[in-house]
């Protein structure tokens, strides 16, 4: 069971880097004034929000392979799937945090003759921290529980191998309440509190004290 | 020969028959405007003649719709290609804004830097002077604005006028030929706007730059400026130097608009 929880927190980690990445990517195209890359990023996003987490995952380990021969093993295909769903929701929360930096500070930045790149980079992207952290700290806690579902391709982190306990000792209430716990104590005293960490850290960048 | 005679007296700025519309809306109807170097402009006039929008295209935050605009004889807005001019692309716009300093009505300093910061970020990173020269200019400029002792600080905890102040500051780190001051104190408490108007006081006596001014502060734009352009509904309705304008205005519209800021007052 000990593994277990240490596959879920390494599905966990590769899912929210994955997630992290993609929505920096589509968030930015979504912002884009090429239709093209607005339209991409848009496909992209209703997509992955529109459908099932569970079947796109069933998708990219089980239909993948037989339409272009692309095998991944469980794991990968875990943490993919996980990645690329969830970095669906927060590429509407960078787009949304990005809109919510006001428009007088790309101004100001044009009129110091900055560069769009360094304009993004220095001046707007740092700004959208204490507007982007509380959703994307929700969408995480979200994550973690949804890592659950790998078991199901099987990816032997901590339902799985609850699964495989429970089947072996006959236990249900012990097992499951076990695993019921460990999920909440990760979320609640390791996940939630670092996240408000940045969410102070980030608030302070800006000149704002909270908390 | 003719052509060196024409660059010596060619204005710093040039709008050309500029026209900038919103929807069906014409802000700003043919403009024609010149600004020699080392001079000191005001534009004053009701709100909506398209006094602010005059700075905002000369700093390339809109677009023009009609006429072209030039920094030392070469068009701003557009650039040559075969011959004519086509309306410049990001990396011609880039290549002579940096001629162009801007202060905005609110300020607009970036909150997640320090008072130094602010004023080293461009410096270094658009025109790649080294930290340390850049944090030299910036501490002169800081003193010059009477803010230095606030370095460290971040935005937040300065007062509006600390904070005009400091973007005063930033905008000169650049080294612009041309400094444009939109309405730079309308946002300010009034106990407040002695201290800006007396740092723009000093840029125009001491540092002879030439600046571009939309206020409603009358008083000031008489005392300072070499030329006040009165506008109405996007066009020069008069101008001329202060005495004239505030003592003997010739146009109906002006006098109308004077007697009635003046009477506020």
């Amino acid at each position: 069971m000990f593994n277990g929880i240490g596959i879920t927190i390494a599905q966990m980690l590769c899912s929210t880097a994955l997630a992290i990445i993609i929505s920096l990517i589509f968030g930015l195209m979504r912002l884009s004034s090429n239709r093209l890359i607005l339209g991409i990023a848009t496909v992209y996003i209703e997509f992955f929000r529109g459908t099932s987490l569970l079947i796109q995952l069933y998708w990219i380990y089980y239909v993948l392979p037989l339409l272009i021969n692309i095998s991944l093993e469980a794991f990968y295909a875990g943490f993919i799937a996980l990645g690329l769903n969830f970095g669906a929701y927060g590429a509407e929360i960078v787009r949304g945090s990005i809109q919510a930096v006001p428009r007088q500070q790309w101004e100001a930045a044009k009129s110091l003759n900055m560069s769009p790149i360094l304009l993004m980079r220095r001046i707007i992207i740092p700004q959208t921290f204490p507007h982007l952290l509380p959703p994307f700290s929700n969408l995480l806690v979200e994550l973690l529980k949804a890592t659950a579902l790998v078991s199901l391709i099987s990816v032997t982190d901590l339902f799985f191998m609850s699964k495989v306990f429970n089947q072996t000792y006959w236990m249900s209430l012990q097992v499951f309440g076990t695993a019921l716990i460990i999920y909440y104590i990760l979320a609640r005293f390791f996940l939630t509190p670092f996240l408000r960490w940045l969410e102070i850290l980030a608030a302070r960048k800006v000149g704002k004290l909270i908390g | 020969m003719d052509n060196k005679e024409n660059i010596k007296h060619e204005p710093l700025v040039r709008f050309h028959e500029v026209t900038k519309r919103y929807g069906s809306l014409t802000v700003l109807d043919k403009l024609n405007l010149d600004i020699q170097a080392n001079e000191m402009v005001s534009i004053i006039g009701p709100s909506g003649s398209g006094k602010t929008t005059v700075l905002r295209m000369l700093m390339t935050l809109e677009m023009i719709d009609e006429g072209v605009i030039y920094l030392e004889g070469k068009p701003l807005t557009h650039m040559e290609s075969n011959g004519s001019l086509v309306l410049a692309d990001e990396k011609h716009i880039r290549s002579i804004r940096s001629n162009i300093g801007m202060v905005f009505q609110q300020f607009n300093l970036f909150p997640h830097m320090t008072v130094l910061q602010n004023c080293v970020e461009a410096p270094i990173n658009v025109l790649g002077l080294k930290p340390d020269e850049a944090e030299e200019r910036a501490i002169d400029l800081l003193g010059m604005v009477g803010m230095l002792d606030k370095k460290d600080e971040h935005p937040s905890r300065l007062s509006g006028g600390q904070q005009q102040r400091v973007a005063i500051a930033r905008a000169l780190a650049m080294r612009p030929k041309v400094m444009l001051l939109d309405e730079v104190t309308s946002a300010l408490d009034p106990e407040v706007i002695g201290e800006v108007l007396s740092v723009i006081r000093k840029l125009n006596s001491e540092h002879n730059l030439t600046m571009l001014m939309v206020t409603h502060q009358m008083g000031f734009a008489r005392e300072v400026s070499d030329r006040v352009c009165f506008f109405y509904e996007g066009k020069i309705a008069e101008q001329g130097p202060p005495s004239q304008i505030f003592e003997a205005p010739k146009n109906e519209r002006t006098k109308q608009f004077l007697s009635a800021v003046l009477n506020a007052n």
